[in-house]
Parts: C-alpha cells; structure tokens; sequence
C-alpha cells in the first residue's frame, strides 16, 4: 500500500469545509510557512523535494519558481493551470471538487513562497461547478484569516480568486491559458519573453498545475528531504493516475512514484484488470499527446526490465519503444479496439483544437484528421500511410506551442507500432469500414 | 442609434455579480471579465449569446464588441444560434468513445429526434452538441448539461434518467447569486 500524500482525507465527510480540512490538519503549511520560514526557504524546500511538473512537461517546480524575475515594486502573479482538458485526464477536477482548501491551501503556501499578493486558479469553463466549491472554500478561508490582509498577523496580504475558462484546450498551454485570462483569444504567445519575466499582464508570472500546487503543503510539512525520499530517483514523490478506458476499476489513484505499471493494471488495489475478461492491447499512459505502445512494450521495456510509473522508466526507449508520464492520464484498450479508429479520434481532437495560428498545426491537424478517417471508412490508400508520417514530421517542432507534438506523436507511434493494422484497412477496405470492425491477426471482430 | 424596447438588460442580480467578478482584476484589467461574464450572459439570455447581447457584454466591460466577438466565436462553451432548452453536451474523445460515446449519441438522437450540430428538437427541449474531453474519463460516457455532468451513460435507465430529470425542470438551476433559476429559454429555431 502505497502513501497517499494528497488523498488521505479525500473520503472524509465534509472534508470540502474548512472545518473538517483544519481538524486534519489543513493549513498547518500556511502557518509554518508564514510564521517561521523565509519566502526563500520555502522556495529552498521545493526544489529538494524534487517535484516535478504535474501537468505533463514534468519540469522541476522549484527551478521554475526560482527562475521568477522580482524586480523591485512590479507585481508578480501565481496562477494554477486547472484547465485540465488532456483526454484521458481527470484528476484535478476530482482533487478540486473533494478537497478544495488543499488547493486553496498551497496556492496561499506558494504565494508566500513566490511573492505574489494576487493569485489566480483558471478553471475550464466546463467545470463551472468545481468553480462554485473553490469559491465557497475561498470565503471560507478569508473569514479565517487565511486570506485577505495581514495574514495571520504576519504582514503578508493576499487575494485568490477563480477565474473560468470558456472551452479551448489550447488554454492549458500556459502563455495561452494567460492571454485568456486578459480576456482574450487563447492564442499561445512567442517565447521568449517567458512568462517569469513577462507573464499575467506583462507582469512576472508563474503558472503551476493543481496537482503540484496541491504537493506544496505536504513538502512544506514534511520537509523536501522526507518527500524526495518517496519515488525512484528523479521520480520523488507521489503522482495521480487518472485510469480510464477498458479497465474493470477506472478512477484517480495516488500511486507512489515507481509503481509497476503491470501492478497498476492488474492488481485489485489499482485497476483491477482489463474489463469484460479481454486482454489488453494497448496503453497510453499519459494523456492522448503521449505515443501509444502495445501490450509488451508498455509492460516491459525493449531491454526486458519491467515498465515503472516513473518519467524516466516510461520514456526508457524513447519514442521508438518508449513513452511519457505526461499527466499521469492513463488510457487502457482491450483486444476489440480499432488503433485507426482511436488514433482519428485522437487526431479530430487535436485539429479542432488547434488555435489555427501556426500553418503547420492548422493545415497539418486538419489534413491527418482527413486522411485518417478515410482510411478508417475503407477510401484509403497504402501511400495514405506514410503520408501521415510525413505530415506529422512537418508538424513537429515547427510550431509556436506544442499543440503540434501534441497532434504529431500519437499519429506517428500509432503507425510505428501498428502499421499492420492501418495497411489492413486499406487491403480490407471493405471489412475495415463496417462498424465495430477491429483488425486482429487477420480476422474480423464484430 | 438601436431601440431600447429590444435592447437586452442584465438582471439586478446578474448586474450586482458582474460588479463582484470586475473587482477580481486591476482596474484597468476589466477585459478580464470577458470569459465570466459571457457564461452569466449565456445563463441570462437563454443559453446563447446574440449578437446584441455580446454588445451588451461589450458595453459593461468598456470594450470594442469585435472583442467579445473574437473572443465568443474561439470559445466552443458559447452558443452563438439560439439553443432549446437543454444543450446536451455530448463528449466524443476517446476514452468517452471507448466506453460507448458514439451509441450513446445515437441513442440520443433517436430518443429526442434533434441531431448533433442542428436545431433543437421540435418540441424545443433539447438542442444536441458534440463536445471534446470533459475531463471525466474515467467515468465515461458523460454529458454535460449547463454546470452539471451527467456520468456513466451506458444503460437505458441512466440516460432515461437524466432525461426526465431535464423534462421536469421548469426553471434552470439557480446560479449562486441568484433566489431562483431563470425560466429555461424556449427554442426559436
């Protein structure tokens, strides 16, 4: 059983009141942090805990914080990045909407860490709801004194407020996500000026996803020595699984950093299995941006070792037989799922999501969507395949965001470690196009 | 000059909002409140946002309307052709499609007689939209109906479910600002 560092108390009844979250120890960070540590220790903490972006890109928080620039009397600003839209994704709407004074907790911790005397959570619109607890939870903090002025009687003043998106998964990407919050189109800005030199409102700013806002306080606790202690190397600490799809218990689960990922799926404390009694075929194991791998390769790596839940035991082998972490959005498929079906899924979403300002993302998203579905509706051709290869290469890197990758890599793994099945649909064209059609070893699975 | 007889209003409830969520922003920053107070101007004004009302949200921000604009025609959340009374927001990326998405869809389609993407049925109750993740795949299939998530659609009774629950709503929800919801818009296809 592995520790639960954020999740403990997430089946508590009324842990979403302050009342309840302070009896189990909430805002102990807050206190510690503001009453006897510097802002800079607080920073110095983080960065040995080792903890890594939760969002997906993995980057090291504590250097992310420390690269913030602090000129003297310009404004800096917090935000958390909780426009959670990576499909397979769902854990920060499930950490938000059951214990929302964690959150509101490490973005006060983080605040006084950073500075920041006004701080932002963007929440996807979708979520309006979660919006409604977060803000129920801030009034709870200010008439608390955990917000607002003089915090705690230390001098520190503070203002968290909610702001929602409106749809666009582009705004995760965090120049976007700020452009939205000035109110306007989430179009991904031109780096540098990086956003901790000039972000919010040209001010310097950090953006930080929920889950690693939500790991501040436990580091603060504890200690970043006692949290880097948990995990595999540069794999500290514990990260949420969203498990979804062919899955006989999909759910959130906290796992500590190095799990095996065969233990992930089969055994009962985690995900129990693949439902129905199927076999499993596939994985993608961090969100749909990350490169799909089959069975063996997602279970072993092409050396033989067992596959961790780690960044560096999952992209062991790069993108020829490895992966990613990502965000930790784990997708199972059983025998009976198309890879050409889910990979034009996948490839619809990135083009409609596409904020159209980079011709190569635009065009490019739009031409694999149409290529794919003609090969999954039996109008395809062989020379369709490497076609796709070859849009995905041009998209790649050319980009002013990594939307681009984002499309590009599941396409490109999809055919690398499934091409049997893409030339199938074009040599099957017929059977291939009937609906709930699967390729598996030359038969036809209705 | 536009008449005021057409001229849409925001509620004193709504209005006394919009004041709050300004204030969240320097004060020079109103544009802030462009995505906020778009959704309070959907939740008033039916469940679509005319072009009159995104003057109107324009105005109460001391913007240009081509920036509501833009902004409106980016965001999917905005309906921007009027809507019945229910938008059922259908999710349809993988994980959803995976656990039953499109036969879900189809249900839908057959059970209420509206089509994705077209008008709202005839009786004006429900209005069909595909939508991209709603990040809640692992309880998939979901759809979403303005700020609640109806999850786990694979069965008859849970669909049939939701759908008696939206038939006997007279009102929508109330918003939190708000004593009682608004009446739910009728379709005006």
């Amino acid at each position: 059983m592995g520790r639960k560092l954020l999740t403990e108390h997430i089946n508590v009844e009324g842990i979403d009141t302050l009342e309840v979250y302070r009896k189990h120890g909430g805002y102990r960070s807050v206190e510690k942090a503001i009453k006897t540590m510097t802002p800079d220790e607080v920073v110095e903490e983080v960065k040995k805990s080792g903890l890594r972006g939760r969002g997906g890109a993995g980057f090291p928080t504590g250097m992310k914080w420390s690269f913030l620039a602090k000129p003297d009397g310009v404004p800096r600003y917090l935000v958390c990045n909780a426009d959670e839209s990576e499909p397979g994704t769902f854990k920060d709407r499930q950490l938000m909407s059951k214990l929302p004074h964690l959150l509101i907790e490490g973005m006060i911790t983080s605040s006084y860490a950073l500075g920041a005397n006004t701080s932002y959570i963007y929440i996807r619109g979708e979520l309006l709801y979660v919006l409604r607890i977060l803000e129920k939870a801030i009034a709870e903090a200010y008439a608390a004194g955990f917000l607002g002025k003089n915090i705690l009687g230390s001098g520190y003043d503070l203002d968290l407020h909610v702001h929602p998106g409106g749809g666009a998964y582009i705004c995760g990407e965090e120049t976007a996500l700020l452009e939205s919050l000035e109110g306007k189109r989430g179009n991904p800005r031109n780096k540098p000026p990086f956003p901790a030199v000039q972000g919010l409102y040209a001010r310097p700013t950090v953006v930080n996803n929920v889950e690693s806002i939500a790991a501040v306080p436990v580091i603060v606790n504890e200690g970043g020595d006692e949290y880097a202690k948990i995990g595999v190397g540069r794999s500290t600490g514990t990260k949420l699984i969203s498990a979804c799809g062919h899955l006989n218990k999909p759910g959130i689960y906290e796992i500590e950093l190095g799990l095996p990922v065969e233990e992930f799926i089969y055994s009962d404390e985690y995900c129990g299995g693949i439902w129905k009694g199927r076999d499993l075929k596939a994985v993608v194991a961090g969100g749909s941006s990350v490169p799909i791998l089959p069975k063996e390769l997602i279970l072993k790596t092409a050396a033989g070792e067992n596959r961790l839940m780690t960044y560096e035991s999952l992209s062991d082998g790069g993108f020829v037989t490895g992966t990613m972490l990502g965000s930790g959005g784990f997708i199972a498929m059983d025998e009976t799922t198309c890879i050409v079906r889910n990979t034009w899924n996948f490839s619809r979403f990135y083009h409609h999501e596409s904020c159209g300002q980079c011709s190569p993302c635009r065009e490019g998203t739009g031409w694999m969507e149409k290529v794919l579905h003609r090969l999954e509706h039996g109008h395809g051709h062989m020379e369709d395949i490497d076609l796709l290869v070859s849009v995905a290469k041009q998209i790649e890197g050319n980009t002013i965001c990594p939307l681009g990758e984002a499309a590009a890599w599941p396409v490109a793994a999809a055919v690398r470690h499934f091409r049997h099945e893409f030339e199938w649909h074009v040599t099957h064209a017929k059977e291939a196009a009937q609906p709930g059609a699967v390729y598996r070893a030359g038969a036809v699975l209705a | 000059m536009e008449s005021t007889a057409t001229k849409p209003q925001f509620s004193e409830a709504a209005k006394a909002e919009i004041a709050r969520i300004c204030k969240q922003y320097p004060e020079e920053r109103r544009k802030s409140a462009m995505l906020p107070v778009l959704h309070i101007a959907q939740a008033e004004f039916g469940g679509w946002v005319s072009p009159e009302v995104q003057d109107l949200v324009a105005e109460v921000l001391g913007v240009k309307p081509i920036e509501v604009y833009e902004v409106s025609s980016f965001y999917t959340m905005f309906n921007l052709k009027p809507v019945g009374k229910h938008v059922l927001e259908i999710c349809r990326t993988g994980p959803c499609m995976l656990r039953g998405s499109d036969e879900l869809t189809q249900h839908l389609e057959r059970i209420t007689g509206a089509k994705v993407g077209g008008p709202a049925s005839e009786d004006g109750l429900f209005t069909l939209k595909e939508v991209e993740c709603l990040a809640a795949c692992g309880f998939a299939p979901v759809v979403q109906v303005r700020e609640k998530y109806y999850e786990q659609l694979d069965t008859q009774e849970s669909v049939d479910a939701m759908l008696s629950e939206l038939r006997n709503q007279v009102h929508r929800p109330a918003l939190p600002w708000e004593e009682t919801g608004l009446p739910n818009a009728v379709a005006n296809n």
